[in-house]
């Protein structure tokens, strides 16, 4: 069970309250950002403070929670999360996918596809796509009421003309259901085409820019582009090094002093269930 | 002087199941939840709608309601929300009988749409698979949701609501211990 002194996930009830009512209306309004008053979290920002209020006010005792850092279960951000809820929260946790009902994540989206019956809730570090390109919240907060995108329409177009393609990788602008331009948090823009009409309920958590936003199940999420420059997810043109996957996402490495390099999955689960299965691995 | 009746018998985890149900019920517009808390409001408060606010009223938010005297003693006991006669200030909107309009209550700006209220309609009954035909966020093809007891030229007012979007109502329906929501993002036809 819990640790003695601390309210069931942390946060005390009128916490979880505001944060929930934050949460219904994100809901209600996809892809509008939804300001909340975030509290101050035992972890520091940057360790996605908004993502874990999120969670603690959404999680129940039946809930199964996995934590993801850039794909992976293992990491230090994500090992330090999913004890932070085992300790506050005691609940069971998991590194395989489809065993989640919570999946905390911050820099990617599994590539199992997420069910009806799971929640995917994103640590995000800026919540306004708009913020290089216009500093003043009172002028984004304008363009958002009157969903007056050209600024970053010329902001991409203006790569295309200099560099032939958009060069954004990550944190690439999606429209939600053709009404908020919406930043997907620092996920490579291979994932943005998983939100659009995902099953599961997408929540985003900003903790110090103390922002809440959703996309709900069945919603279209379309990745800004041109007509003559369709938007196209980026991957390495190489078969997974350990599982010898040649859709998912790959990340490289630096394999000895002489830069040797090797590319393996991002999703640690993923490629490691394929390891399990390697009859279903033969594509 | 009557006794009152108890709020949430576990007031953390009730909250969290009941604040889960209205959840899903949120992001699957027309599906019937069941809220699990056992709970005894005073009438005509149903258990759905009581959970409802128990789960995410309180001092910040302003409630109006046409309750009656012993709920809304009970409401105030139980989650310290201001009880306002004027409907344009309430963050919660509780119609247990002749719903208001769906403009009456605030239904946020442009640049602060969540303002929008959040409508209680206690209802007769709620029946997912047939009646009005949803679309929208939430929905893969379409949601069936049948109310009964639901207000006179429903679905003329909802397109008006829908109108407004990003700006406009959401609406919680209530029977018993069921509840099913309409986000304002809903469309909704005849069925
Ligand atoms: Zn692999």
């Amino acid at each position: 069970m819990t640790e003695a002194g601390y309210n069931f996930a942390y946060l005390d009830e009128a916490t979880k309250r505001m944060i929930r009512r934050a949460i219904l209306k994100a809901v209600a309004i996809p892809g509008h950002q939804i300001p909340f008053g975030a509290r101050e979290m035992p972890l520091p920002y940057g360790w996605g403070t908004g993502g874990i209020q999120v969670t603690a006010s959404i999680l129940g005792p039946q809930d199964v929670l996995k934590v993801i850092d850039q794909g992976a279960d293992d990491t230090t951000n994500a090992v330090s999360i999913r004890r932070f809820f085992t300790r506050v929260a005691g609940i069971a946790t998991t590194d395989a996918t489809g065993e989640a009902s919570i999946i905390q994540t911050r820099h990617r989206i599994p590539e199992k596809p997420l069910t009806e019956n799971q929640i995917l809730v994103y640590q995000v570090p800026q919540p306004e796509p708009l913020f290089k390109l216009e500093p003043h919240r009172a002028e984004t907060r304008r363009i958002h009421a009157l969903a007056d995108y050209g600024l970053m329409h010329v902001r991409l177009y203006e790569d295309i003309a200099r560099l032939g393609h958009i060069a954004k990788a990550y944190d690439y602008p999606v429209m939600v259901n053709e009404r908020y331009l919406m930043s997907p948090s620092p996920i490579p823009a291979f994932d943005n085409p998983k939100m659009h009409q995902m099953a599961a309920l997408q929540l985003f958590g900003a903790g110090r820019e103390k922002r809440i936003y959703a996309v709900p199940p069945y919603t279209p999420v379309r990745s800004l582009d041109f007509e003559d420059h369709p938007f196209r997810p980026i991957r390495a043109p190489h078969a997974c090094a350990i599982c010898g996957s040649r859709t998912s996402y790959l990340d490289e490495l630096i394999t000895n002093d002489a830069g040797g390099r090797a590319f393996i999955c991002s999703d640690t689960d993923y490629c490691q269930e394929r390891q399990e299965a390697p009859k279903a691995a033969a594509e | 002087m009557t006794q009152m009746t108890p709020g949430f018998a576990d007031r953390v985890l009730d909250a969290q199941a009941s604040f889960r149900a209205i959840l899903e019920a949120m992001s699957r517009p027309g599906r019937v939840q069941c809220i699990e808390a056992r709970l005894s409001p005073p009438a005509p408060l149903c258990t759905a709608a009581a959970a409802a606010l128990l789960a995410l009223a309180d001092a910040d938010t302003p409630l109006w309601h046409d309750a009656g005297e012993a709920a809304a003693d009970w409401l105030r006991f139980h989650c310290g929300a201001p009880i306002t006669g004027i409907i344009k200030d309430a963050r919660f909107v509780l119609a247990c009988g002749a719903a208001p309009s769906l403009d009456a209550p605030d239904i946020g700006t442009d640049e602060d749409p969540q303002l929008g209220a959040t409508l209680i309609l206690q209802v007769a009954g709620l029946v997912a698979g047939e009646g009005w035909r949803l679309t929208g966020p939430g929905i893969q093809h379409e949601h069936r949701l049948r109310v009964l007891g639901a207000p006179a030229d429903f679905v003329a007012a909802w397109a008006r609501n829908q109108a407004l979007f990003p700006r406009g109502v959401d609406v919680l329906l209530c029977a018993g211990d069921n509840i099913a929501a309409l986000p304002r993002s809903v469309m909704m036809a005849e069925g």
